[in-house]
């Protein structure tokens, strides 16, 4: 779990070292675990949120039309959504490269 | 009846707030069961809250310095103390709100687990807060097995099943015993909430996890957590699976207000349990003897349920 | 104003804990701080203390409680002794480095087995680097002052540290002594309320006790090392404070009749009394003897301890703890680290004595110091000394 942005000395370190920045881990990209992401055909959506609600990174939000979008910088592609769409509107597709 | 109670309507599909307590960039494994129902929770409970989070992997995913995912207050002090600590802050905030150095305005205090912390080496901290009337809930997220230190049995691994201390060989088949019944345990010190949940069922898991907020002393949460990686599940399956868990009677919901069992679902066409056991690694040694034996249990405690429920 | 009563330790020692207006005490009953506990719990039980006293199941219940309710912003008192600070133990590293002011009183007692509920210091060495602060009282009135000063000095902004004072079981936490109690008033003036750098608040969420990766540990350990370091000026200017408004000076180490001694007794605790009898009773027949004490055990006071002792030929240190197959005793292989290699410094050795509630009489220590010469003019022994053991 290397991560640079714990490089601190201890006259810098937090007090107690405790976190002072809540949420701050929305700084730590999930999104490049990912082997596959889910892509949404809007022909079949209900917009229904089922893959908002059970999405474990939460990374769903939902647009102004309605439609709930994951944000790539979180989805690891657990594919959750997709199983569990009531409309199969969710396809995981294979990450390139 | 609890008066805590009368007022709130319940979570509605539609009304599910849109807040995030708990951030994105966790480092949960794919398909965590664990945090998705940790997620729900807090989306129940909303900001004004305290969390004591014992140690885990909800602790190690969240907090790993610099980083958090905590957008609430959080402490984590070790393993097995959790319910303590929420004691400690628990009273600490009367004292403080009685001498007017805080607001008086109700926080709730919520002490969180694993089935190890709260199951095995966590059972006399919360026996101690449950007996002592804490004003606090406890939610146990039960994924079924030491699932951070690389899934060792636990006093709540079911029946059968594999981990990396109760593997199946030529003298064993994996798990020997039945699980631990902690719900009941909770429902012994008659605290006046206590509720099994899943994921699964957002909307009751939401509810009850916001009425053991509300209701005033202690409350205990029992959820059940789907791990793709200690179970040997497909991570895309997790909710499939914790459906399944229900819809077998494997893990029934229910309540237990003051002391009256209340089936939340009642399984009246319950599915064979192979449908349940079968897609996850750790029941796949299992011959059909053992399947039968699970088969029969599980309904005869169902059963016990179902008689609890119409006596109380 | 002060009044000065007769009256029990561990009740002196409760009244500091009530004046110094505690708000949650978590507490668990242990012979033989059990009598601190009880008058604490009556103080809540008829208002005449507003605090939360948890009545827990355990001594770790009753730590993991004391850092929750440190962490939420509450003062927090505790006290135990022998198992059951054997029980916390690992709890007891958690709040130190978590900057968490909590004061308790250890009435210091032996660890099984065999079983046994008297008096050494073997429960505490035990817990020597836990990173909290300690102090050692001679007698009940510095057992008073000093949970006084505990609290002060603990939640002092620049210190941020939980601290323990460690007092004998029995031979203090049971006897009656003419003690001052200080007024509300007295007290309320040297002591401010407790406001914590940072606290568990919705109004400001912080997250308190993260993974340390391997990145960061070492730098929050060092950070905490640091602080304990650092506190010294601040426990030696409240000690100061305190003589300045009460009249009882307090300092990191006390010396009795050592100008021109040549061996010096080094003690913590109730038994330097015993050892100032015996140091008075050795210089009538003209030794040159003194006595060293030391009361602030951590952070150890080096310079001070040098300033102390550094003139002496023979340090003979009872160490009140028996660590078997170690080199010597705990107090003794710190004396000898502090003075590896330094030019003319003494020759230390280690004597364990008084475990378990065994008498360390003046003819104990006059053997001690004794033996202590006779050593000096040989080859230094590496081993400990057990003083007082029945051999058949």
């Amino acid at each position: 779990m290397a991560n640079t942005d714990a490089i601190v000395g201890w006259k810098t370190i937090t007090f107690g070292c405790h976190v002072m920045e809540p949420g701050n881990s929305v700084n730590f990209r999930t999104g490049d675990w990912r082997s596959q992401r889910p892509v949404l055909d809007k022909e079949k959506c209900i917009k229904c949120g089922m893959c908002w609600i059970f999405c474990p990174d939460m990374a769903y939000t939902q647009t102004e039309e309605g439609y709930f979008e994951a944000d790539m910088e979180y989805c690891k592609g657990c594919g959750i959504c997709a199983h569990e769409c009531p409309k199969d509107a969710i396809e995981m597709v294979t990450e390139e490269g | 009846m609890i008066p805590e109670f009368e007022k709130f309507k319940g979570f509605k599909a539609k009304s599910i707030p849109k807040d995030e307590p708990l951030a994105s960039g966790h480092r949960a494994c794919q398909g965590c069961g664990e945090v998705l129902a940790l997620r729900m929770v807090m989306k129940a409970l909303g900001r004004d809250v305290i969390v004591c989070s014992a140690t885990g992997c909800m602790e190690i995913i969240s907090s790993p310095y610099p980083h958090t995912a905590w957008r609430v207050p959080w402490i984590h002090i070790a393993f097995e103390n959790a319910a303590a600590v929420a004691s400690g802050v628990e009273s600490a905030r009367k004292v403080l709100k009685r001498k007017g150095k805080i607001p008086k305005r109700h926080v709730d205090i919520m002490a969180v687990g694993g089935d190890g912390a709260t199951g095995d080496i966590g059972l006399q901290w919360i026996s101690g807060a449950f007996e002592r009337g804490h004003d606090f809930l406890y939610v146990c997220l039960d994924n079924e097995a030491y699932m951070n230190t690389g899934v060792q049995r636990s006093g709540c691994t079911p029946y059968g099943a594999m981990t990396t201390t109760s593997p199946p060989g030529k003298k064993s088949f994996g798990q020997v015993t039945w699980k631990k019944n902690i719900p009941a345990i909770a429902v012994a010190h008659n605290i006046p909430y206590v509720a099994t949940a899943s994921p699964a069922y957002f909307l009751d898991l939401m509810n009850k996890v916001k009425k053991a907020a509300l209701v005033k002393g202690p409350a205990y949460v029992h959820i059940y957590s789907p791990c793709p990686t200690g179970w040997g599940s497909a991570g895309e399956r997790s909710i499939e699976f914790a459906k399944l868990a229900v819809e077998t009677r494997v893990f029934p919901l229910y309540e237990v207000i003051e002391g009256r069992y209340i089936m939340s679902r009642k399984i009246t066409k319950p599915k064979p349990v192979t449908e349940y056991l079968k897609g996850q690694k750790r029941f796949r040694h299992l011959d059909e003897g053992h399947i039968d034996y699970i088969q029969k249990r599980v309904d005869v405690e169902y059963e016990k349920l179902l008689r609890l429920a119409e006596l109380t | 104003m002060a009044k000065r009563v007769g009256i029990e330790v561990s009740i002196a020692i409760a009244e500091a804990a009530k004046l110094a207006r505690s708000e949650v005490i978590p507490a668990y009953p242990i012979t033989p701080q059990t009598h601190i506990v009880e008058h604490l719990s009556e103080f809540v039980a008829s208002g005449e203390l507003d605090a939360e006293f948890i009545p827990v199941e355990s001594e770790h219940a009753a730590m993991s409680c004391c850092c929750g309710s440190s962490a939420a912003g509450a003062r927090t008192f505790t006290s135990s002794s022998s198992q059951g600070l054997s029980l916390m133990s690992e709890i007891l590293y958690i709040p130190s480095t978590m900057r968490l002011p909590i004061v308790m009183v250890v009435a210091n007692r032996a660890l099984s087995a065999p079983i046994s509920i008297w008096n050494d210091h073997q429960d505490i060495m035990v817990q020597r680097d836990i990173g909290w602060i300690q102090t050692f009282a001679e007698n009940g009135q510095e057992a008073f002052d000093l949970t006084l000063h505990a609290f002060r000095v603990a939640e002092d902004r620049r210190v941020s540290l939980p601290m323990i004072v460690n007092i004998d079981g029995f031979t203090l936490s049971h006897v009656i002594e003419p003690i001052e109690i200080l007024s509300q008033e007295e007290v309320d003036g040297y002591l401010p309320p407790f406001k914590p750098r940072y606290k568990l608040d919705p109004k400001k969420p912080i997250t308190m006790g993260p993974v340390g990766i391997p990145e960061v540990y070492t730098e929050a350990k060092m950070a905490h090392s640091e602080a304990i370091k650092a506190s010294k000026r601040v426990i030696i200017k409240a000690w100061q404070e305190f003589a300045d408004m009460f009249g009882r000076q307090y300092n990191p180490v006390e010396t009795y009749r050592c100008e021109d001694a040549d061996v010096m007794l080094v003690t913590m605790g109730s038994i330097s009394e015993t050892a100032m009898t015996a140091v008075d009773k050795m210089r009538e027949a003209g030794q040159q003897v003194g006595l060293v004490r030391i009361r602030l055990w951590r952070p150890f006071p080096s310079q001070e301890f040098r300033r102390a002792a550094g003139k002496a030929k023979v340090l003979a240190v009872i160490d009140r703890c028996l660590p078997p197959g170690a080199v010597c005793g705990p107090v003794g292989a710190e004396l000898r680290s502090l003075f590896y290699k330094v030019p003319g410094s003494p020759k230390i050795f280690s004597f364990v004595a008084g475990l378990g509630g065994r008498d360390v009489t003046v003819e104990r220590f006059e053997e001690i110091v004794d033996k202590a010469r006779a050593y000096a003019k040989k080859r230094p022994r590496e081993l400990f000394e057990v003083i007082g053991v029945r051999e058949k």
